[in-house]
């Protein structure tokens, strides 16, 4: 018995330093003070050097936490656990969350450096007049293919992907909504089709794909691109972007038949508790060098049409990621859940017939 | 000849089944960024891991849960078994077939079935959905660890120290305990194991930002191949070399008593 | 000490109905309601007349076939080997060895082994082949899927091996039989319950395996177990994925009946 509650003991002993391991590990949070920003972003979408200058420039601290979906960031600012002072949800993220009241109307007479703004990033239909959400980064979904093996004439819309000279050379991006969009925009239908009929045709087309479909894949499509291990891939031209810097082999373009375009913008959450920090962090971001230098270095598109000057000053653009004509593209709508459930369980259905 | 082959086929059976782990662990010590050519001899990837606070801190969090659902298991585990031992006939029967509900049930079940039994419940998704669930899949097996060594017992001599009028205290401390504290120990180190090495079942029940070991390895060999991730599995490799020789050691004289008997 | 004792296995008792009853129940009607909370079959006639779930339903129990027979074709001879060699236990403890090392890492490692320029091809190079697919085929993920479960079928033949009486086999020489015909009349039919214990060890989860499926089938292959994955966790259909694991049960049981019935009849 003694043996027994000595090794119990030991046990809980050893769990309680452990616990207090984890507590040495986790950043400390002085979200309480005064002088903090508490900011929720995307994992890796922030130059910490830019954080740094920001911490410098005004002597806010910077508490930066992250997230790695829409989904779960929604989540959690519903919960209102962590008052976050600025978040980063995508287009249709935003519209959800403008229903559901969770964020605060922005003051643009505070934001001084909001003229650098490109237009065609301004007033989308997920939030007209911008009332509440600044652009951060924007992007496309397009093709990324590697120019040692594709010819670029052989491959110039969405149809040519169906091509039996592709075979089991394509990774597509595990996304419904993005996959099936890309299906229902080569049969000449709007991205946020919500007819029953249209969904099911686009299932059928889509499985019709599979025999030169390779994989569907997650974030790895990225380092099967860069090591030649597939020729072809359907993605966001943010993933493009970063495949590019590492292989300069790989190019990316947005077919004309048209393609989702996405904006991923800065809004802060109602139950923010330092607005004034939120609001010099916005304006921090805006100023187009800072701009500038953050795109360079996650390498997405900025909506900042003075940065993109700069960049391209620099040598440091990437063309291909800048469409100049965004009106044949189209922003995801907020759809019913139960309509997205569609989308959904039609995808699943596409990956079990793609034996 | 004969000898030959099957020597053989030992040498290549066990290249295949360490190929993998071996080929790990060499190129957690390439100083290059993928598993294709060996560039030269560094420990930069022990260095990140090492810095790596976030990963360091899921590693403890996986230890403690594992520790604890263990534990806690192991106690219910030996209580049902005690309960099962004096159970007879249809009833234990019974008992015994529940028990093993969550031994021949695929990860993929439990984790599902828990998924929605802790929102029927209203338990929130995070460390303790996570720690029930790992207490709720190590329980049977501490039963089926216990129960053999309830069996063995003397009855007896439990009539024996009854009728001596010792208490049913002095009766569980001094002869039952004693007698079955093999089968705790395996128990507690099978459950131990078990949360471990679990994946699918966290994988369903998690939340709120929680992680276990396994979990953030998936998530981090979706975006592809990260030596940092090699680099891990050698120590983690290292760390269970060490609980084999440690398990070999307490079990060693157990077994062999069990082998003399058989 | 009875009414002390069953004071005792009061947790336990609160774990079966919490965690063995309950989620059954629970799982069983979430498959045969719809959405509003109505009793219906309405998902078991969606799983019936869905092509797709069909397919992949043959196809997940093919595979789990494919799995468990390289599995055993490569266990039983290892197995054999093991039980006739000097320091069992150290082999054995060598073949137990990887399955204490997490099976995402033993996964992880294959993605190195298999990719375009990975071991195996370069291996490949070296006897004049050219570097092919190996990674997101089918046949990866039959491979990488009886690698994982070896050990689990090695230690129930094993067992079975080690308990067989050396004097039957010694009796079957002496009567004048090949050593083929020693191991095809004697040797194999007494192990054949560690062979089923084998193979419903690895049966069984080969039918339910989610997490190879995505990143060594690069989900082109679609199990059971992936579908019900998806449904709960990315579709959000618990009601599809609840009937697709009732299903998977069924054929769980079918198959622990068709395993072990012989053995009654013996």
């Amino acid at each position: 018995m003694k043996k027994l509650l000595g090794l119990v003991a030991s046990l809980l002993l050893l769990s309680g330093f452990l616990y207090a391991g984890v507590k040495a590990l986790t950043p400390k949070q002085t979200v309480n003070s005064k002088k903090t920003l508490v900011l929720y972003n995307w994992g890796a979408y922030l130059d910490p050097a830019l954080i740094k200058k920001f911490e410098r420039q005004t002597g806010y601290h910077v508490v930066y936490e992250t997230f790695d979906s829409n989904e779960s960031m929604l989540t959690k600012i519903r919960q209102g656990g962590t008052s976050y002072d600025l978040a980063v949800p995508s287009d249709y993220t935003i519209a959800k969350m403008r229903r559901e009241h969770l964020l605060q109307p922005l003051n643009k007479k505070r934001l001084s450096n909001w003229k650098y703004l490109d237009k065609q990033c301004l007033n989308r239909s997920f939030d007209p007049d911008n009332r509440y959400s600044v652009p951060y980064f924007w992007g496309t979904l397009g093709i990324v293919y590697n120019d040692k093996k594709i010819q670029p004439e052989t491959l110039k819309s969405w149809n040519d992907l169906w091509q039996r000279r592709y075979r089991k050379q394509i990774l597509l991006v595990d996304s419904a909504r993005d996959i099936m969009g890309m299906v229902l925009i080569s049969e000449g239908k709007s991205m946020n089709a919500t007819s029953s009929v249209d969904l099911k045709l686009a299932e059928a087309k889509l499985v019709a794909l599979s025999p030169n479909v390779k994989a569907i894949v997650g974030d790895e499509m990225r380092m099967y691109l860069e090591q030649g291990d597939a020729a072809l891939g359907v993605t966001w031209s943010g993933e493009a972007a970063q495949m590019m810097q590492n292989n300069h082999h790989l190019r990316y373009f947005v077919p004309a038949e048209g393609s989702n375009l996405w904006f991923d913008n800065l809004v802060i959450p109602k139950n923010a508790r330092h607005v004034q920090a939120a609001y010099a962090f916005i304006n921090f971001m805006l100023q187009p060098d800072n701009a500038a230098r953050n795109a360079a270095y996650i390498g997405y598109a900025t909506p900042n049409w003075r940065a993109k000057q700069l960049l391209s000053k620099r040598h440091q653009l990437e063309p291909q990621l800048y469409q100049t004509n965004l009106r044949h593209l189209t922003v995801y709508r907020d759809l019913q859940p139960s309509k997205l459930q569609e989308y959904n369980d039609l995808f699943l259905n596409f990956k079990m017939s793609s034996h | 000849m004969k000898r030959i082959g099957r020597a053989l086929y030992l040498i290549l059976a066990f290249v295949l089944l360490y190929l993998p782990i071996v080929y790990l662990a060499y190129f957690s010590f390439s100083s290059g960024k993928d598993m294709v050519r060996f560039q030269h001899f560094s420990w930069v990837h022990y260095q990140v891991l090492w810095s790596d606070k976030e990963l360091l801190a899921i590693f403890l969090q996986t230890i403690i849960l594992a520790i604890l659902s263990s534990l806690i298991a192991t106690a219910i585990g030996t209580c049902g078994a005690w309960g099962i031992f004096r159970l007879r006939g249809y009833r234990r029967k019974t008992m015994l077939v529940l028990n093993n509900v969550l031994m021949v049930a695929p990860d993929v079940i439990i984790g599902a079935s828990f998924l929605i039994c802790f929102t029927a419940l209203g338990i929130g998704l995070g460390f303790f959905s996570v720690l029930l669930s790992h207490i709720a899949f190590s329980i049977p097996i501490v039963v089926l660890m216990v129960l053999p060594r309830l069996q063995d017992l003397d009855l007896t001599l439990i009539d024996a120290a009854q009728d001596l009028g010792a208490g049913r205290g002095v009766i569980f401390n001094q002869i039952v305990l004693p007698e079955i504290m093999p089968g705790i120990l395996s128990g507690l180190f099978m459950a131990l194991t078990y949360s471990l090495d679990d994946f699918a079942v966290t994988f369903f029940v998690t939340g709120n930002g929680f992680k276990t070991l396994s979990v953030e390895i998936y998530s981090r060999a979706r975006q592809g191949i990260n030596l940092e991730i090699n680099a891990l599995s050698t120590v983690m490799l290292l760390v269970v070399m060490l609980l084999a020789g440690g398990y070999l050691f307490l079990t060693r004289q157990h077994e062999l008593a069990l082998g003399a008997r058989s | 000490m009875r009414s002390k004792s069953s004071f005792f296995i009061i947790p336990y008792v609160l774990w079966l109905l919490l965690f063995v009853v309950m989620p059954m129940i629970l799982l069983a009607v979430n498959a045969f309601t719809n959405g509003q909370g109505q009793v219906s079959l309405v998902n078991l006639r969606a799983f019936l007349t869905n092509g797709a779930c069909l397919k992949m339903m043959v196809n997940s129990f093919w595979y789990a076939v494919l799995i468990t027979g390289l599995t055993l074709l490569i266990s039983y001879p290892l197995a054999l080997v093991i039980a006739h060699c000097r320091h069992q236990r150290v082999w054995l403890l060598l073949v137990i060895l990887p399955t204490w090392i997490n099976l995402l890492l033993k996964t992880y490692a294959f993605i190195g082994l298999l990719g375009q320029h990975g071991l195996i091809n370069q291996a490949l190079q070296l006897i004049g082949l050219a570097p092919r697919q190996l990674l997101f085929t089918k046949t990866a993920f039959v491979i990488v899927a009886a690698y994982i479960e070896i050990p689990f079928m090695v230690l129930p033949i094993y067992n079975s091996l080690h308990a067989l009486d050396q004097q039957i086999i010694a009796a079957a020489r002496d009567l004048g039989a090949s050593s083929w015909q020693t191991f095809w009349r004697v040797v194999w039919p007494l192990t054949l319950p560690g062979v089923r214990a084998g193979v419903q060890a690895v049966f069984i989860p080969s039918l339910s395996l989610f997490m190879i499926t995505r990143l060594i089938g690069g989900n082109k292959v679609i199990t059971l177990g992936t579908a019900i994955e998806e449904y709960f966790l990315t579709t959000m259909n618990w009601h599809m994925g609840s009937m697709i694991g009732v299903i998977l049960i069924v054929i769980m049981v079918l198959v622990l009946l068709a395993t072990s019935g012989k053995e009654q009849n013996k």
